[in-house]
């Protein structure tokens, strides 16, 4: 078991007097990709968001590579990709990638190698209002890829790309987490599931499970991911 | 704090306002268009033109900045840029100076276009150097600048933001005593005006535009001018916050 480059213990967030988070705690183990997984609205989106320190957190504590969320220290080494595209939509995808490059202090050399891993090479001169959906969201990814960042925490980074430019990007994932870096990755399509070497199953803000995909189907008894994330709600709907 | 970082966003803001012809030629052309209107309109009163066409040329980038500021700010706050900043190694000090410069070298740009016409093609005069007027333009280019920056920390759609402009800047420009001398204007009226950082602004321009010394006022317009333009920065960088709800 690797050590933990996230910890959440008991975290709650309240936005707009209802209670999103309650009581969150679990450990993302370092080197992983580690899928959040869940129905929208189960607050995945608030969760990645308290894990890189834009959320006013009602309580609880989160330590990120051993220091608290959000803190100075953490700010180049955690990369973090919003789940709407973030990216100047009037500029071309190479200033956007210079621009943030720059802020983070990354080598010019590295916006043509995340370009690259995106797949955008061919797109690199175009301003990103000019982009399809899909090309957008790799627009935003690459810029979490910047700087080689320790954590990468994305939010939906696959929604609306075509299976083969998702296998790829899954396919760099785990290259990226192979090179010693943790990905947290958010998404609401099961079928993603088995593309995690761990999952943490959120629901109605309360962690419902967390395991291997292949544990999660014992534990079930259920054949496919989907199945299984069912009769886990059936389970604590019972329980309840 | 980093002068990278700063310099970057001057760059990049400069580079946003590049793509976007039509929003510099409507920058640099309406107030043109509208200091040929003002010499038009007073050709028979020469001496109306000459005493308030100075100020005026002061005041357009005020304007301007404040609505370009405004607009900006809030789609770098809805679009998730700001968010995803905020995650990074950026002081908000850096995102106000660089922002702070980029649309300074803007205002000096749009004031040395429009002062190029009002004082060589319209015949504009005054009694101290035009350069003087253009260095004032561009102070109130950045006092536009910070108070639409915090001004967008109260809109959330481009609409509010847009409103803005007649609620902070038309009672400013009412009251500064451009259009009605602020000695006649009714005591209450005078105490707002005293309380509007544009009427320290108008005044400033007023003085340089005219033969009397400056003296000590000038130096309070100044001052005041200044004052208020590093407040609305502090204020509009406490409304930039890491943690939302």
């Amino acid at each position: 078991m690797q050590p933990a480059a996230i910890e959440i213990h008991g975290l709650r967030v309240v936005r707009g007097g209802r209670e999103v988070l309650r009581g969150v705690s679990l450990e993302v183990s370092a080197g992983t990709v580690t899928g959040l997984l869940g129905p929208s609205g189960s607050g995945k989106t608030t969760l990645i968001r308290a894990i890189v320190g834009v959320q006013r957190v009602a309580g609880g504590e989160i330590s990120v590579l051993g220091a608290p969320a959000g803190s100075r220290a953490l700010r180049d080494r955690v990369a973090y990709m919003t789940q709407a595209p973030s990216v100047y939509a009037d500029l071309t995808v190479r200033e956007n990638l210079r621009y943030f490059a720059r802020v983070l202090g990354a080598a010019p050399e590295r916006v043509d190698a995340a370009i690259e891993t995106v797949a955008l090479g061919g797109h690199a001169g175009q301003t990103v209002v000019s982009l399809s959906g899909g090309e957008r969201a790799r627009a935003s990814l690459a810029v979490a890829l910047l700087n080689e960042p320790e954590v990468l925490v994305l939010d939906e980074p696959t929604v609306g790309l075509d299976p083969v430019l998702r296998r790829d990007l899954w396919a760099t994932f785990h290259t990226i987490a192979e090179g010693g870096a943790t990905l947290l990755v958010s998404s609401h399509v099961m079928d993603e599931a088995d593309r995690c070497d761990e999952l943490v199953l959120l629901r109605e803000g309360e962690v419902l499970a967390t395991g291997t995909p292949t544990a999660l189907r014992l534990q079930t008894g259920a054949e496919d991911l989907d199945q299984a994330f069912l009769d886990l709600i059936d389970r604590a709907e019972a329980g309840t | 704090m980093s002068l990278r970082v700063t310099m970057a966003t001057a760059l990049r803001v400069l580079t946003q306002l590049r793509r976007d012809p039509r929003t510099i030629g409507l920058l640099i052309g309406v107030p043109t268009v509208l200091v040929v209107l003002l010499h038009e309109l007073f050709a028979d009163r020469p001496r109306v033109f000459q005493s308030i066409g100075g100020p005026i040329l002061g005041l357009f980038p005020f304007v301007s900045m404040f609505i370009v500021t405004s607009i900006t700010m809030l789609r770098e706050r809805i679009s998730g840029t700001l968010e995803r900043l905020m995650t990074m190694p950026l002081a908000k000090l850096d995102l106000l100076l660089g922002y702070g410069l980029a649309f300074a070298l803007f205002a000096a740009v749009q004031a040395s276009v429009v002062s190029a016409v009002a004082f060589g093609a319209l015949g504009l005069e005054v009694d101290r150097s035009p350069v003087a007027v253009v260095a004032l333009a561009i102070g109130n280019a950045t006092l536009g600048m910070a108070l639409g920056l915090f001004v967008s920390a109260f809109a959330q759609t481009e609409f509010q933001a847009v409103q803005f402009m007649p609620a902070v800047v038309f009672p400013q420009m009412l009251l500064c005593g451009l259009f009605v001398p602020r000695e006649e204007m009714a005591r209450w009226l005078q105490i707002v005006s005293d309380a509007l950082p544009l009427t320290y602004s108008y005044d400033a321009l007023r003085r340089v535009t005219t033969a009397p010394p400056l003296g000590g006022s000038f130096a309070l317009d100044l001052t005041v001018t200044l004052g208020a333009t590093f407040l609305a920065l502090a204020l509009g960088a406490a409304t930039l916050r890491r943690r939302t709800p």
